[in-house]
């Protein structure tokens, strides 16, 4: 079988989930196309679940009630064990990332991290990732009884719902006691659609100028366009906006169909994290910024007198 | 307490890449020792000189000669001693943490300072393959750090925000920005750092062997239309560019 570990975050299914569906279809890897849902009160999940893949395996339990790296490991590997996975698939969010090695080593299995891309070359199941600050695309094979993967968001379509259902299946894991105590958490919660999620995104520079211009204009805008908002590295290190919001090496991937960068220089570091992205639209004063280099629309001027001018006709 | 920091030698941000064959070549291409690892380096000379019970600070590098350098770094920034495991053979994050793990249960590390993810090979595995491997947790992205006596304290990022978190030692840490602001090496330090010892080690004496294969590597360009308005009018540049996005790119309802 194909195990995921399936992500979901508020009681329903993450989008990355649907596309690691899509990725262990396309990966021409054999058997079940199976979800693991880890959690606890997740029986909306698992519905939400089995309308995609053939089978639904369900551990709901308090112990798995927040992520875990050590758990959420040991959960997979015994899983993927049990059920004689010729591949794990996990997320390539920073939890996925984190969890992921480990499964690897637990099942002395190789690991192609971040995947774009899978196929089957013979025994061999390839992948391409981005590497070099994402200015490289390399194409990595592995093979053995059993292949860890993590999948980049964004890099597969989403899949829709199969024509049946899948079967739910409870199981019984045996977890190790956890290692690291959480004494607090600060979750970053944003009314807009997460970056990772989001079609579109509005990003904002330094050359926002502040705070305020920052919400003016960058969340006005956004607001107006229904997008996400994202930020540069200058802007969150000045404390404008929370690190959660940081895109590039440092901070998220997004790959969205749009991504419009406000005052934005262009820093290989924040290419890194955007450079993918469908269509790029960057505003900046300066007509030799090198996010130019990398966009599809560019418009060259002060964004004080352009975004509001882009609001205002973007709410007509 | 012992620390391990890892440390790899990268091409320069600004640097070009060029392929060669199949794979890149940094023949003559600018490289620096990873900033990610530099974050590391700093934060065990600074639990040390913040009153942590550290006994020694050994910065290890697996890879090709010019790791020296980043090596030379580390010993220039403070750490005690250095190892270098010389290879040029090519390893995947999982398969180097059996070496790692091996060099850190040898010398008696009690902590492991990783960069959260490397700039050569944008991975962030290697933190966590290695804590499986000793059997230690693992604390990723951290930007926060306090050890006293076992305990190791601190904050680090998750997915939907941060958390704080208390652990006991041996552990894994993986560093990113914010954690501190790396020191320049002065001038009588790089003079110190010349009679430190940076130690070569065999790496037949590792054992392992990488499970991914390179099958290619290439610069994907892709060709971006560079529609560029001119934005001295901002209404019409505004009405331009949003009849582009609606109509042309079809990004927009
Ligand atoms: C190890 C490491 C990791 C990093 N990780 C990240 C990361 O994850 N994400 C990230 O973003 N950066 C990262 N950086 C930092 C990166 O190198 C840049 O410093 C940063 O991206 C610059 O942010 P900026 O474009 O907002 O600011 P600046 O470089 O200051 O650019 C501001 C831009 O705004 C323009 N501007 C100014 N005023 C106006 C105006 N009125 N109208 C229009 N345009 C205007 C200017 O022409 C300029 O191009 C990292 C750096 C390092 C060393």
């Amino acid at each position: 079988m194909i195990l995921i570990v399936a992500e979901h975050s508020g009681g329903s299914l993450a989008k990355s989930t649907l596309e690691m569906v899509t990725a262990a279809r396309a990966s021409g890897r054999e058997g079940p196309v199976t979800l693991l849902v880890l959690g606890q009160g997740i029986g909306a999940v698992a519905k939400e679940a089995a309308a995609v893949a053939d089978q639904v395996l369900v551990a709901d339990l308090p112990a798995l009630a927040t992520y875990n790296a050590e758990l959420w490991a040991a959960a997979a590997a015994q899983i993927a064990q049990e059920g004689e996975a010729n591949t794990v698939i996990i997320g390539g969010s920073r939890s996925g990332r984190e969890f992921a090695p480990r499964v690897a080593v637990k099942l002395g299995a190789p690991y192609l991290e971040d995947a774009i891309s899978l196929s089957s070359e013979g025994a061999a199941l390839r992948a391409q990732r981005y590497t070099y600050l994402a200015r490289v695309t390399e194409t990595v094979e592995a093979e053995g009884p059993v292949v860890v993967v993590s999948v980049k968001p964004g890099s597969f379509q989403a899949a829709a719902p199969a024509a049946q259902a899948g079967e739910e299946y409870d199981v019984e894991l045996e977890l190790p006691a956890p290692r690291v105590e959480i004494t607090g958490r600060s979750v970053e919660k944003s009314s807009r659609v997460a970056l990772t999620e989001a079609d579109v995104i509005v990003t904002g520079g330094r050359g926002v100028g502040s705070p305020e211009n920052f919400a003016a204009y960058v969340e006005g805008f956004a607001d107006a366009i229904g997008a996400g908002v994202g930020a540069t590295r200058a802007v969150v290190d000045a404390g404008w906006r929370p690190y959660a919001e940081q895109v590039g090496q440092t901070g998220k991937t997004v790959q969205p169909g749009a991504y419009i960068a406000l005052g934005v220089s262009g820093a290989v570091q924040h290419l890194s994290g955007m450079g993918k992205s469908k269509n790029i639209i960057a505003i900046n004063k300066d007509a030799e910024a090198p996010i130019f280099k990398v966009a599809d629309y560019g418009i060259v001027g002060d964004l004080n007198q352009i975004v509001p001018a882009l609001i205002e006709a973007a709410k007509k | 307490m012992k620390i391990l920091t890892l440390v790899r030698q990268v091409p320069d941000a600004e640097a070009r890449i060029k392929i060669q064959g199949q794979t890149v070549d940094l023949d003559g291409t600018t490289v620096v020792i990873d900033g990610m690892d530099e974050y590391g380096v700093e934060e065990a000379l600074r639990l040390r000189e913040g009153g942590a019970q550290v006994e020694e600070i050994i910065a290890l590098a697996i890879g090709p000669k010019r790791n020296e350098d980043a090596l030379r770094t580390a010993l220039a920034m403070g750490v005690d001693r250095a190892i270098h495991i010389e290879t040029d053979a090519r390893y995947d994050a999982v398969s180097l943490s059996a070496m790692v793990a091996q060099v850190a249960q040898q010398e008696g590390a009690g902590l492991i300072l990783v960069g959260g993810q490397e700039a050569d090979w944008d991975s962030q595995a290697l933190g966590a393959a290695t804590a499986e491997r000793l059997g230690w947790p693992q604390l990723t992205w951290t930007n926060e750090l306090k050890v006293e006596g076992d305990t190791l304290s601190g904050r680090h990022d998750v997915d939907d925000g941060n958390e704080s978190f208390r652990a006991s030692l041996p552990a894994v840490v993986t560093t990113q920005q914010g954690l501190n602001e790396p020191r320049y090496p002065t001038l009588p330090n790089i003079m110190k750092a010349k009679k430190k010892e940076l130690r070569k080690d065999d790496p037949a004496s590792y054992p392992s062997q990488s499970a991914v294969r390179l099958v290619g590597a290439e610069i994907q360009t892709r060709a971006r239309r560079n529609h560029m308005i001119d934005g001295k009018d901002p209404q019409a540049a505004a009405a331009e560019l949003l009849n582009l996005l609606r109509n042309e790119a079809k990004v927009l309802a």
